[in-house]
């Protein structure tokens, strides 16, 4: 039993990045598509501020193209932090996920604290000591009650307003509930735990510090206090390990959505590398049945984009 | 107001989803405010309500009512099939990455809603919410080709009934993707409007005839969409040139075939048909500057157009070859594009991951070359001839799809005097589309016409409204609404004829290089004429 937060826990880091790697093969193994890009394209450097492109240039083909690392740094992190095109398309649900979002991104930065917290203790004890390790502390308590609480809050935002707005909810289905319901119970615990048995984080600190050490030692606890800090462990290694295999892996799929598709701008100029894998996509045979194509499996691309119309 | 409740309703109910009346929706700016004055939908005549399911006001596809169980049986066999080609990298590699974002990641959220000139004229009407037709594929998809939990995914019954609607409800959306710009997370309801349009039209052989027998299967049969072989193009155009000398004051010629040139230029044929104006000044500007150009009267490549862009990936590439073919056989340096929205975003972009080798000859936006011509003080310019209000419609393929949004604003600053240019709201990359889009201007079967001009259209009505709003509203005081898109035009012309805003308000429309035209100092003044036509 004293072993089962230590075993959820690593499989649960298991499966989470195991997911992700897969989704992101996922996602760069499929096929070029056809450019589908959506202004404005954010490192189109001195237009972006407008939504221009390097297609508003004479001959643009003969110029050096301007893209800007900067312009892309400077939309997604507002984006990725404080959900801005939420905030002014979706006020009154931003108001909800916003805190949810902001409360998951404070949890992280919890535990990532307490691991490096773990791994220093570990390799240089004195690093971490006095004021620093109180510091430290800190905001360890400080992003995990803060994060547990506005995700908390957030996810039951996010429920009552699904279930109390009919467009919402009629778009909705049990998985969709189930996976607020999810948050909300397993914050809801570890928030009761952060109050009831380990306001200063002592318990969930020498968790991560046993994991990222290796140290399988049971946790210093008894009864109720035992129960709590090891069912939250076991219910956030759960989380962690669900999300990634649902639709919420979308933090992953944002990043292809910008670059693979909406900020896809790069042209395919003549003698370029893209020309050879776009005559290998051309190349292949088709199957689609309709009268005017009659792919059959037997024409490729080309044949039936070069076949004869009929006189 | 009648609108789904659901998803169930989808395919069990029976009859029509929504109805949208007059009432529902948000009056229109003065003196245009009076909802009982306005225009109605007509009803469909009670013999397409007996031959064709009916989802809504209107019947854009056409789709008979299957006659037999087995023809149920065979309409739902087919889509499913289609379906499951979608996500198949050979049959869809054009689009898939883009798909599947869009059928993984919606949070259902609604964020896309408001964004969408359908939903918000309908009086937020279920039907049309953007994510509505995108939610329907979402769970086909997750329940027949993934065979995934419906209770994770939801559900939703496949039947002929949910067939059809799906393919009439693809036909509620013009392609526009301002939705798309609003989605936190990327996705792309107007994809996947196009997606089920595909499964229509490459796997059951089901489109709108307008965009597919009349268009691109007769552009690739006779070479143009408006029906014209090569011999009436040349013609047409040779009339346009004289009537274009007579007009302006100087002779214009334009060249046809010249091997070697440094210009194809690819006007949309309707222009020819519609607006000769267009094509004149075009050829008029063109020689003035003393450019090396031609049009070609090859196959195909003397109408700019692809509808494939908005229904068949296939159509799309067959015209595409015929494009690029034609500047490939002329050997010319660039391949320039007019005013036609569709037929920029189909060559220069969506083209790009096709065309290779010697067919891969740079394209480039008409405005941008014509912006240098001016910028180079070739052309004389008194502004001064323009001097009525005018304002900008921004063709959602050149600027959200290209971002092609500062030539045309530069191009109008040299033209007309200061404090007569209004940009609507909003514009550029943010526009409204003109309600034409995505095939919709060229659609008029049963009532079709007027559906687009009451809900996609006449946001665009609104905007220009709003945008003349200082200005008296009548005959006396005309203004001009400049829409550098055929297809554009097209529609804002069936508007102002729909609401009678030329009579009423005043309200004129045409393109850019008119404008240009009208402010050439070596050209007869009065090119634009304010004759409604």
């Amino acid at each position: 039993m004293a072993l089962l937060p230590y075993v959820v826990a690593y499989a649960a880091l298991g499966v989470f990045a195991v997911a992700i790697v897969a989704r992101i093969f996922f996602w760069l193994r499929l096929p070029m598509h056809l450019r589908w890009e959506l202004y404005p394209v954010a490192h189109e450097a001195s237009k972006a501020h407008y939504g221009g492109s390097y297609l508003e240039e004479l001959d643009w083909w003969k110029k050096p193209r301007e893209k800007s690392l900067v312009g892309e740094l400077k939309m997604m992190v507002p984006e990725i932090l404080l959900l801005v095109a939420l905030r002014e398309h979706n006020p009154k649900l931003w108001l909800r996920s916003f805190p949810f979002h902001f409360g998951l991104y404070l949890v992280i930065a919890c535990t990532v604290l307490m691991m490096v917290g773990g791994v220093s203790n570990a390799l240089l004890p004195s690093l971490l000591s006095g004021d620093l390790a109180r510091l430290w502390q800190w905001a360890v308590v400080a992003c995990g009650a803060t994060g547990l609480t506005l995700g908390l809050l957030g996810a039951i935002g996010l429920l009552l307003r699904r279930l109390t707005t009919p467009a919402l909810r009629s778009f909705s289905s049990a998985g969709d509930y189930f996976n607020l319901l999810f948050f909300i119970v397993t914050f809801g615990l570890a928030l009761i735990t952060f109050v009831v048995v380990d306001r200063d984080f002592a318990q969930a600190s020498l968790l991560v510090h046993n994991l990222v050490t290796f140290d399988l030692a049971a946790l210093p606890a008894s009864g109720a206090s035992q129960l709590l800090p090891q069912v939250t462990a076991a219910l956030l290694g759960v989380l962690v390990a669900y999300i990634p295999l649902t639709h919420m892996s979308h933090f992953i799929g944002k990043y292809f959505a910008y670059h693979a598709i909406r900020w896809n701008d790069a042209p395919n100029l003549r003698g370029g590398p893209e020309e050879p894998v776009i005559a290998g996509l051309l190349a292949q045979k088709i199957t689609w049945a309709a009268p005017h194509i009659k792919g059959g499996g037997t024409k490729s691309w080309v044949d039936a984009a070069t076949e004869e119309a009929p006189k | 107001m009648k609108e789904p409740t659901g998803f169930k309703d989808f395919s069990r109910a029976v009859g029509p989803l929504a109805h949208v009346e007059i009432t529902d929706q948000v009056p229109l700016p003065p003196p245009f405010d009076k909802l009982e004055a306005e225009p109605q939908v007509k009803p469909l005549s009670d013999k397409a309500r007996e031959k064709y399911e009916v989802l809504d006001d209107t019947i854009a596809v056409s789709i008979p009512k299957p006659a037999t169980p087995a023809d149920e049986e065979r309409l739902v066999a087919t889509f499913l099939s289609g379906l499951r080609k979608l996500f198949e990298p050979n049959n869809n590699w054009t689009f898939l990455q883009p798909l599947l974002m869009s059928m993984e990641h919606c949070a259902k959220c609604h964020t896309c809603s408001e964004a969408c000139p359908v939903f918000m004229e309908s009086g937020e009407n279920e039907l049309y919410r953007p994510a509505y037709r995108s939610e329907v594929i979402r769970r086909l998809y997750y329940k027949y080709v993934k065979q995934a939990s419906t209770l994770v995914h939801g559900d939703i019954d496949l039947n002929w009934r949910t067939v059809s609607r799906l393919i009439e409800l693809a036909y509620r959306c013009n392609l526009c993707r301002r939705c798309a710009q609003t989605c936190p997370i990327g996705v792309d309801n107007a994809l996947l409007a196009r997606e089920i349009r595909k499964i229509a039209s490459q796997e059951m052989g089901i489109a709108p005839k307008e965009i597919h027998t009349t268009g691109s299967v007769l552009q690739q049969k006779v070479g143009s969409s408006t029906g014209m072989n090569s011999l009436v193009v040349k013609d047409n155009v040779d009339f346009i040139d004289e009537d274009t000398s007579e007009k302006i004051g100087f002779e214009v010629k334009t060249p046809w075939d010249v091997e070697g040139a440094d210009i194809l230029l690819l006007h949309n044929a309707g222009e020819i048909m519609a607006w000769p104006e267009n094509v004149g000044a075009f050829a008029a500007i063109f020689n003035k500057a003393g450019l090396s150009w031609t049009l070609s009267s090859e196959l195909a490549a003397y109408d700019g157009i692809n509808y494939g862009v908005w229904y068949d990936d296939v159509q799309y590439a067959r015209t595409l070859i015929l494009h690029a073919k034609a500047a490939a056989k002329l050997k010319v340096k660039k391949v320039v594009i007019g005013e036609c929205g569709h037929a920029n975003k189909a060559y220069s972009v969506i083209a790009d991951k096709v065309l290779t080798g010697d067919l891969n000859i740079p394209r480039e936006n008409g405005m941008v070359l014509l912006l240098d011509i001016l910028k180079s003080g070739k052309i004389k310019l008194d502004p001064s001839r323009n001097d009525f209000p005018v304002t900008l419609h921004d063709p959602c393929n050149l600027v959200r799809l290209m971002g092609i949004v500062q030539p045309q604003r530069e191009i109008l600053k040299l033209i007309v005097p200061p404090g007569r240019f209004r940009e609507m709201e909003p514009h550029g990359v943010h526009n409204f589309c003109c309600g034409g889009g995505s095939g919709f201007a060229i659609m008029s079967g049963h009532n079709f016409g007027d559906w687009r001009h009451h809900f996609p259209g006449r946001r665009k009505f609104r905007q220009i409204l709003e945008a003349f709003g200082n200005e008296p509203m009548d005959k006396e005081h005309p203004k001009y609404v400049c829409a550098p898109c055929s297809n554009c035009k097209g529609q804002i012309r069936d508007i102002i004829s729909y609401y009678n805003a030329w009579e009423t308000a005043g309200i004129h429309y045409g393109g850019l290089i008119e404008l240009v035209i009208n402010a050439m100092v070596d050209a007869k003044p009065g090119y634009v004429d304010w004759e409604w036509h």
